[in-house]
């Protein structure tokens, strides 16, 4: 596959198309941002305190390995697909799927993390008098938080991956242009497909960063970047 | 192949049961109907795409893994590589290769070989690493040649390693696989698409089609873990 002209040219078709619509692919890269901020918003609300929850008290890991299973097993289309069969066509149902999509991830590393806490730290903690919720809050989450984290990283870039898919259903965003190569030929699906790569690969170095600052410095290991988890997009 | 029924301008009267043309949540008889036209044919494609991907995936990763092996310097950097090699939205990576290799196989299969190199890597790394120090130096003092710790210590106890980086990689080969659909007429991420093109919906032909994509994902997924189970059952705990 050596770039020969053609393809070279074609490559400047898409960066001209990028630099001639940065208006529509601002509009659509916001959109985008829109129903992947909603869907990780919920996702948040609801699996990452279940997950630590779980956790702490050691039950249902049945229920985090489903969630992993969920997070790697169920393709982003079907999932898409059968949520507009209920919920009908536009933003609602692709922030479901999505939200469900990243819900995988969050609460799986979320329930590890809090669950994997050396019982010694624990009970420890509870020799010194701790409350069960002085646990939680000052020895399991601290603990918990580069796993946590690296849930909410790799859900992040998961949704924010996937959205593009959720045109197909009418969730907008950039996938509009995707999937619309009879409007915006070749040039303006391949300036698309580069501007859905820059806004994951964005979000996986932003959320990076921010994981690396929000670390405590005593449980800081190795290397956050690290075993990329299952990402079906 | 496709379902008479919905909306259409021109009624196309005499193809489908009630089920089908009322819309119903979900007809086995379409399903009976179409296996041989639609699902059938879609699932065997889909099993081929992963096949292809999986293998040669393996291959490539196999090699590199062992060159990391030898020299661990390269670890780092292709760790890096590949971590942001994987956050490239499938279907953007489908895209960004059709300049090259056009609509075919081969870019659907470039990407998907990709995706699973990345998973694959870092698991067969970490397994070949997995052997304790002590052991080799046994294995060492014991006359063993270089070669020969790799072949009769550090590869068998990298097994289990190895499988858990292959069933992510299968699951996943199987999930993206449906994003394939948007470049190419194939796999079950087909059904899925045209269904989502009436004009509306037709649920039957994404719910079965999409059951198929998790039951071959979870079926593949079990193979692997018997797989385990007879390789090195030693290394057998549950399910998980």
């Amino acid at each position: 596959m050596l770039a020969d002209t053609a393809t070279m040219h074609t490559f400047v078709d898409a960066a001209r198309f990028i630099g001639n619509h940065t208006g529509l692919l601002a509009t659509k890269t916001l959109e985008q941002l829109a129903l992947s901020g909603a869907a990780l918003g919920i996702a948040l609300a609801i699996a990452l305190p279940l997950g630590v929850v779980l956790g702490h008290f050691h039950r249902g890991s049945t229920i985090a390995i489903a969630a992993s299973i969920v997070g790697r097993g169920l393709p982003s289309l079907v999932l898409i697909a059968a949520f507009l069969t209920v919920l009908g066509i536009g933003f609602v149902n692709n922030m479901v799927a999505l939200a469900v999509l990243g819900s995988g991830p969050l609460l799986t590393n979320s329930y590890d993390g809090v669950e994997r806490v050396d019982r010694d730290a624990v009970e420890a903690a509870r020799g010194m008098g701790m409350t069960g919720w002085q646990v939680l809050r000052s020895v399991e989450l601290p603990l918990a938080i580069p796993l946590i984290f690296t849930g909410i990283r790799v859900a992040a870039v998961t949704i924010v991956a996937t959205a593009p898919i959720a045109a197909i259903a009418g969730g907008g965003g950039l996938g509009d242009i995707i999937v619309n190569q009879a409007s915006y030929r070749l040039s303006g699906v391949l300036g698309a497909s580069i501007c859905v790569m820059l806004l994951s690969a964005l979000v996986f170095a932003g959320l990076a960063g921010v994981q690396i600052a929000m670390t405590p410095r005593g449980v800081r290991r190795t290397s956050v970047i690290g075993e990329p988890q299952r990402r079906e997009l | 192949m496709r379902r008479a029924g919905g909306p259409t301008i021109i009624p196309n009267f005499g193809h489908g049961s009630s089920c089908v043309t009322g819309d119903h949540a979900f007809c086995w008889d379409w399903v009976r109907g179409h296996w041989g036209d639609t699902l059938g044919p879609a699932l065997v494609q889909h099993i081929e795409l992963t096949a292809i991907a999986v293998s040669i995936g393996f291959v490539i990763a196999f090699l590199l893994g062992l060159a990391t092996h030898r020299v661990s310097r390269i670890e780092q950097p292709v760790g890096i590589v590949s971590a942001l090699l994987y956050t490239i939205p499938s279907i953007a990576l489908f895209q960004l290769l059709v300049p090259f290799t056009g609509l075919t196989w081969t870019t659907v299969e470039i990407a998907l070989v990709s995706y699973t190199l990345v998973i694959l890597f870092p698991n067969i790394v970490q397994g070949l690493e997995s052997a304790p120090d002590d052991v080799i130096e046994a294995a060492r003092g014991m006359g063993l040649t270089r070669l020969q710790v790799l072949t009769r210590v550090e590869l068998p106890l990298a097994v289990p390693a190895i499988i858990g980086g292959l069933r992510i990689a299968v699951v996943s080969t199987v999930a993206i696989g449906t994003i394939a659909a948007f470049l190419l007429p194939t796999g079950l991420g087909y059904p899925i698409f045209l269904a989502l093109k009436e004009p509306t919906p037709f649920k039957t032909e994404i719910y079965s089609a999409g059951a198929l994509a998790v039951a071959l994902a979870i079926g593949c997924d079990g193979l692997l873990v018997v797989l385990r189970r007879v390789l090195v059952p030693w290394a057998s705990k549950g399910l998980a």
